[in-house]
């Protein structure tokens, strides 16, 4: 069974950049030509003519709901979203019911995954037992049924000696860990930015302070034990530069951010809108700017979701009790693609920050060359539209993009040579 | 004046005109409490249904004579009573109390938001009672009349809020309500109690010392310490902050000549506000509970009496 995939622009960053005919065999690409050189047979021709073919895109940061939250995403539905969206892979964290902090868990993620048979799940595995901060996992167990690194996401580890201990003891595994930035002394109930909106609410504030100052903490502590570390969902300016600075200096940190942090800020909130309620919370217009310039000059490695679905009356009640979290699946690319079309990033750098680097994060390759994976993601970078939530694949409605008006979204997704979505 | 609002949620979204027609209609409302016989029948027949979420003796009671006064039905629902059991969410406490037909909700809720929440599942006026940090309009506007009435005027006026400004409702609704109404006012409390953006917001000067805020200021607002804040690291000891913050004889007087003595009360005597000050010739803090009852009923009036006069049958 040989595939073609004629005619793309085929956007590689380090690769390749131009308009290329992709021969996929066995689920790995067999060859990438000029257009109509090769004359070989193929099984399937998909016209790419007007696309703009890439490796892949890899969310690092979503929240599948399954083992314990079905109602709200299973891995299936959340897979589906995912190639929706773009992506042929995601890590999920390790906050499901029960929490995947055991190699039993892990297996079982990985086979319901294969089962759906859409994008690849890597699970990421909690650091301590039952999210408590307090005891190690086993993390030898668990890096063997695949977990591909460790996070206690949603609890922060309050103990800088546990978080110090745990990334000694990674490194003994080849795991690093992903770090939820939030100093919870300083958060003190607070459930949206502290800022002017807060305060015409009558709102609890939460301030950059309180994740800035444990985004230190981790930068102190891996370059301490020489261990590497990843800031989840950066949404500070404070963040932004303790990064930069760090990494000029050597530090062995990476760090992601998620499409809202860019696309928003805390006026969202506008009068208790709990669509618009999240953790970190939406900041102000200065922390959104230094977000693009994080993403523009390489601070910021990643874009990732933080996909967090919530069925509908979990959200509908007041603020202060709404759950934290949207989906972001679906509208990560339309979103993302916005920094291209203003001219912040290039495109070129948004496949890096969507797809290559989350590879190079997670340890593997994402190229398409020949002999590799055939994951490929198939963009319209000009195609208009608007997101409709009523729509998505995903079980859940929580976005506060619904009605916005888009520009470009992917239109394949392929995952091993397999179609797993087409437009 | 034609009164159009559906709800009172909160000062902000009252415009200039119709607090002053509230403000008025309240006026006319205050000489039915001075009658040997205390009642109009304007509302009778309506129900009017005070569900308080939160504790509070002194709102409660004004709202329940001032629909009495008007003849209504009062019908006040605890959290403790049966339907409202701990646990049911707001959605069905907003169910449970449309089956009822209410003419008017008051609402006091502990969460930020949930008076506004209820009155956009809700086909009748909700009127904001208090909703955790964030609003307590009928306060305000009785604070206002109480203001208007010994000063003739609220435009121009110096007005000082005093405390906690972070955490209080009151505060966050006289700034709006008094800002709109053209007067000048000024915050002072300890830093820890000031919150980010508060000048931006709603256009009120911050001082640090109470005394910069007090100076020639016509009007004194206290507001009250909440003691169990202690624990949230707000302030060293009641005793610090009678000294640095609280409003005594000496500190008043660096304010107007005639200026008036608010607070929203219970009173933290000693704390906040000493004993001569709170009883002084300056307070007006009784005044403020004798128009909270006209206040309320000018309320009820004009959500839920129609057009009529009050004295008409
Ligand atoms: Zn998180």
């Amino acid at each position: 069974m040989q595939m073609k995939i004629e005619n793309g622009h085929v956007l590689d960053p380090g690769n390749m950049d131009g308009i290329r005919d992709i021969w996929i065999h066995d689920g790995r690409i067999a060859a990438v030509t000029e257009p109509g050189e090769c004359r070989d047979r193929a099984d399937e021709i998909f016209d790419a003519t007007g696309l703009v073919v890439t490796p892949g895109l890899i969310d690092m940061h979503v929240h599948l709901r399954e083992p314990g939250q079905e109602y709200k995403e299973t891995i299936e539905t959340g897979c589906r979203a995912a190639v929706r969206g773009g992506f042929t892979a995601v890590c999920c964290m390790p906050n499901t019911r029960p929490v995947n902090d055991h190699a039993g868990v892990t297996a079982w993620i990985i086979a319901q995954a294969k089962k759906a048979g859409l994008a690849r799940v890597y699970p990421v595995a909690a650091i301590s037992r039952g999210l408590e901060g307090s005891q190690l996992n086993e993390y030898a167990d668990l890096k063997s049924a695949g977990a591909i690194a460790l996070s206690d996401d949603g609890m922060p580890v309050n103990s800088g000696q546990m978080m110090r201990r745990a990334m000694e003891y990674a490194k003994a595994f080849d795991l690093f860990l992903i770090s939820h930035c939030e100093d919870l002394s300083l958060v003190a109930g607070g459930v949206m930015n502290e800022g002017e909106t807060a305060t015409r609410l009558g709102l609890g504030g939460i301030p950059n302070i309180s994740e800035y100052l444990m985004v230190q903490r981790e930068i102190g502590l891996a370059e301490w034990t020489g261990s590497r570390i990843h800031i989840a969902h950066v949404s500070t300016r404070e963040s932004v530069q303790a990064i930069r600075e760090a990494k000029a200096r050597g530090v062995q940190v990476t760090a992601e951010t998620a499409p809202h942090y860019f696309s928003l800020t805390d006026e969202a909130v506008g009068r208790y809108n709990t669509a618009a309620k999240m953790n970190p919370p939406l900041r102000s217009e200065a922390d959104r700017r230094a977000i693009i310039d994080g993403l523009a000059d390489g601070t910021l490695d990643c874009i990732a979701t933080d996909h967090a679905p919530h069925a509908s009356m979990e959200k509908n009640v007041p603020f202060d009790e709404a759950p934290n979290g949207i989906i972001g699946l679906e509208t990560s690319l339309g979103l993302s693609l916005k920094l291209v079309h203003d001219g912040f990033l290039s495109l070129k750098d948004l496949i890096r920050v969507m797809s290559k680097n989350p590879a190079r994060i997670l340890g593997f390759t994402n190229d398409l060359t020949p002999g590799a994976l055939a994951d490929l993601t198939l963009m319209d970078t000009a195609a208009f539209w608007e997101v409709d939530p009523s729509a998505f694949a995903s079980l859940s409605r929580n976005t506060p993009f619904g009605g916005w008006q888009l520009h470009g979204q992917a239109v394949a997704t392929i995952v091993e040579g397999r179609v797993v979505f087409r437009k | 004046m034609h009164f159009t609002q559906k709800d009172i949620l909160d000062m902000a979204s009252l415009s200039a005109e119709e607090i002053t027609h509230i403000l008025d209609t309240a006026q006319g409302m205050k000489e039915i409490s001075l009658r040997p016989v205390k009642k109009v029948p304007t509302l009778r027949g309506k129900t009017l249904i005070l569900f308080f979420h939160e504790a509070s003796t002194r709102t409660k009671t004004s709202f329940d004579i001032a629909g009495k006064r008007l003849s209504a039905d009062v019908i006040a629902l605890a959290k403790s009573g049966s339907s409202m059991a701990k646990g049911e969410s707001l959605l069905d406490t907003v169910k449970t109390l449309e089956a009822m037909h209410p003419d008017v909700v008051v609402m006091r809720h502990g969460t930020s938001g949930a008076a506004q929440y209820i009155a956009g599942h809700l086909k009748s006026p909700v009127i904001n009672a208090g909703d955790g940090k964030h609003a307590h309009p009928t306060q305000a506007l009785l604070d206002m009349m109480t203001i208007r009435e010994r000063k003739g005027r609220l435009a121009g006026l110096k007005v000082a809020i005093i405390g906690d400004i972070a955490h209080s409702r009151v505060a966050r609704s006289n700034m709006e309500g008094l800002i709109r109404m053209g007067a000048e006012v000024r915050v002072a409390g300890p830093p820890t109690m000031i919150p980010k953006g508060v000048e931006e917001v709603y256009g009120v000067k911050v001082f640090s010392a109470v005394e910069g805020a007090l100076e020639g200021a016509d009007v004194v607002m206290m507001l009250r310490i909440q003691k169990e804040r202690m624990e949230n690291i707000l302030f060293a000891s009641e005793r610090e902050y009678a000294r640095t913050f609280g409003l005594s004889t000496g500190r008043l007087a660096l304010a107007h000549p005639d200026a008036l003595v608010l607070h929203p009360g219970p009173m933290n005597r000693g704390v906040e506000i000493t004993d001569e000050v709170a009883d002084g010739h300056h307070s007006v803090i009784l005044d403020q509970v004798e128009n909270g009852v006209a206040l309320r009923m000018a309320l009820f009036y004009l959500l839920a009496g129609g057009m009529r006069h009050a004295d008409e049958d």
